[in-house]
């Protein structure tokens, strides 16, 4: 109030002028490294939380969503969701479902695509059966009842790509020595995550296959190891001379043909098996 | 203050105008706060879909595509360009807004602003001081602080905070703990800082307020000669600043309110008892004779406080 009656009016408010600015900037410095953390924080997409077909991979999605919701109102199964602040785990406000609780099914019109304004849902996806929501894995073996040897089936058959994104894999029971196994086998070129298979398993609470976002369900390929049965070129053989190794003694090959091993175990023995080996400190292998 | 007032803020308006004419703007502003929230309503409460989505973006009619400028502005910072329909939707509330006043959206259709403005009500309610009181610009740097951040994270970043949202999309999609953040607006209001929110930090407000510089619609205090110092618009004013230029200017200053912060709220309008502002055009060039000289300086001095 009394700048104009001080001697030097115009010293004191550039001073107060200069005051005023840096403690403005300061301030919003403060504020803009809390919602950048803020920011980072959202990036957390949690495992379960899966984002509706054509989603931009998540940055992407993070700048590009409206969270308008207008994919959760035109989603006829009332799949989507839009996240809540503080209950669910995605950025606040932007779409995903559960596929435990309600599945996406697939639409052919793919009508939450269709209603997304911002093109965070992306409308290069024509065809539903390209979605790539995630990735179903089987989650638990040892309780899957096909794992178990049982004919559950349930997941293999709800599947809208039914014996091209699932299949079931026969192999021998081991148990019972007389039976087969289906096991449950999720494709990851034709799976789109839509979750039915999870949505349907027939355990109580937790399904034993489950929808992950693919970043979680997908290792990286190693490039570095050949697949013979893929690629049939040999494999450097021009260049270099690979020692071969031949069966016999002295070699690590125990089971060859004319090749034994010292300390093969004797089948009579009393005590049963002796291995060939001693770990260190353990005195021996009968404890 | 309080000494200087007589009367309770309103009441002379009330006396000569009637109960209406001094509550029109106010009445008519909270309807149209309800009508855009009840359109958002309509369809989850009752299944009428003519409106889906909210605030940030929605679709009316399956036909006309509506979109928040500032986030599309944050959406391009971040370097993501939309569908058209987004586009489209983001020009049409820009244009809205840049002809009829950018700041309509904080009092004609903003959700905040009940909340602000039912905390500032309790605030005087409560004869409390007006405590921390940033500089107006705060919010335009606010503003620059949420583009850079979206353009650094590459994400649309104040949506991550913005009570506007939280309330909005809370009430037609589900709450969680978004309340929280409106809560804490009007803590903000009512204990640190009156009018703190929308007055000073507000981003939103800052970008509908510079989209809305040259808007067509503004109040005039074209009869400002009848002003008899009462004070009441600078009482209910929310940015009481504004006033100042037009109601005391010279003859040759404009009575026009230009300023990029009135809100075209038109409290101001109801509350004047002489009837001195009125909503015009900015191109209304009635003469407005300014007010004969003061007539004592008391005057003078409850003026600058005030404003
Ligand atoms: S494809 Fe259909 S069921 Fe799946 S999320 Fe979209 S609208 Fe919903
Ligand atoms: S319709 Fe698009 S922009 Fe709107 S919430 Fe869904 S994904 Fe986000
Ligand atoms: S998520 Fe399950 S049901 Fe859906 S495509 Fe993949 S394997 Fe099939
Ligand atoms: S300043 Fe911000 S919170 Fe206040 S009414 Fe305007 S947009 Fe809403
Ligand atoms: S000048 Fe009048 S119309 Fe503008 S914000 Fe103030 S009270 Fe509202």
């Amino acid at each position: 109030m009394s700048a104009a009656t001080k001697r030097n009016p115009s010293a004191m408010d550039r001073r107060r002028f200069l005051q005023d600015a840096a403690r403005v900037a300061a301030g919003c410095a403060v504020a803009g490294m809390a919602l950048t953390k803020f920011a980072t924080d959202a990036r957390a997409l949690p495992a379960q939380a899966i984002r509706p077909p054509g989603a931009l991979p998540e940055e992407d999605f993070l700048a590009a969503c409206l969270r308008c919701g207008l994919c959760v109102r035109d989603c006829p199964y009332d799949t989507l969701k839009l996240a809540e602040l503080g209950l669910d785990g995605p950025a606040t406000g932007t779409p995903f479902f559960t596929a435990r609780d309600i599945p996406c099914e697939m639409c052919e019109d793919i009508p939450c695509v269709a209603a997304c304004p911002s093109g965070a849902l992306d409308k290069s996806l024509t065809n539903i059966d390209d979605a790539d929501m995630g990735l179903a894995v089987l989650i638990d073996e040892e309780r899957c009842l096909n794992a178990l040897g049982l004919r559950c089936d349930v997941c293999y058959r709800v599947c809208p790509l039914i014996d091209e994104a699932i299949t079931l894999e026969l192999s021998h029971n081991q148990r019972s020595g007389a039976h087969a196994i289906f096991m449950p086998v999720v494709h990851s070129d034709a799976c789109t995550g839509c979750g039915k298979c999870e949505k349907s398993c027939v355990l109580p609470n937790e399904s034993a296959i489950k929808v992950l976002p693919v970043r979680l369900a997908t290792a990286k390929a190693a490039d570095h190891y050949k697949l013979g049965w893929e690629d049939r070129e040999p494999l450097l053989d021009e260049l270099i001379d690979l020692p071969d190794r031949l069966p016999g003694p002295g070699t690590d090959n125990l089971v060859a043909p004319g090749g034994f091993y010292d300390t093969m175990p004797d089948p009579s023995m009393e005590g049963g098996f002796n291995p060939g080996f001693n770990l260190p400190g353990t005195g021996g292998a009968s404890q | 203050m309080s000494e200087t007032r007589k009367l309770p803020v309103g009441r002379e308006a009330i006396d000569e105008k009637g109960w209406w004419k001094a509550h029109r703007f106010l009445v008519l502003r909270r309807l149209s706060q309800a009508v855009f929230l009840g359109l958002f309503m309509l369809g989850p409460w009752f299944g009428i879909w003519w409106v889906k989505g909210n605030l940030s973006a929605s679709m009316t009619f399956n036909f006309l595509p509506l979109t928040d400028p500032f986030i599309t502005v944050q959406m391009l910072a971040a370097r993501h360009w939309p569908e058209t329909t987004a586009l489209i939707g983001a020009v049409i509330v820009a244009v809205a807004y840049a002809l009829i006043g950018g700041r309509v959206y904080c009092s004609w259709v903003c959700p905040i602003n009940p909340v602000t403005d039912g905390a500032h009500w309790l605030h005087d309610k409560l004869g409390m001081q007006k405590g921390w009181q940033p500089k107006r610009a705060t919010r335009y740097w606010v503003m620059a602080m949420v583009l850079a951040v979206s353009a650094l994270g590459g994400t649309v970043a104040w949506e991550l905070v913005n009570p506007i949202s939280m309330l909005h999309r809370g009430l037609i999609f589900g709450m969680g703990a978004a309340w929280s953040f409106v809560a804490a607006v009007f803590l903000f209001d009512l204990f640190v800082s009156r009018r703190g929110w929308c007055g000073h930090l507000c981003p939103v407000g800052a970008f509908y307020g510079l989209l809305g510089a040259r808007s067509i619609l503004r109040v005039s205090a074209t009869k400002r000669a009848d002003c008899d110092d009462c004070m009441d618009c600078f009482a209910v004013c929310p940015e009481m600043h504004v006033i100042t230029p037009a109601l005391r200017g010279t003859e040759e200053e404009t009575p026009l309110i230009l300023s990029a912060d009135c809100t075209n709220c038109g409290r101001c309008v109801d509350v004047c008892a002489p009837d001195v502002f009125r909503f015009t055009t900015r191109f209304d060039e009635t003469p407005a004779p300014a007010r004969a000289a003061r007539r004592k300086p008391k005057h003078q001095s409850t003026a600058s406080r005030a404003a």
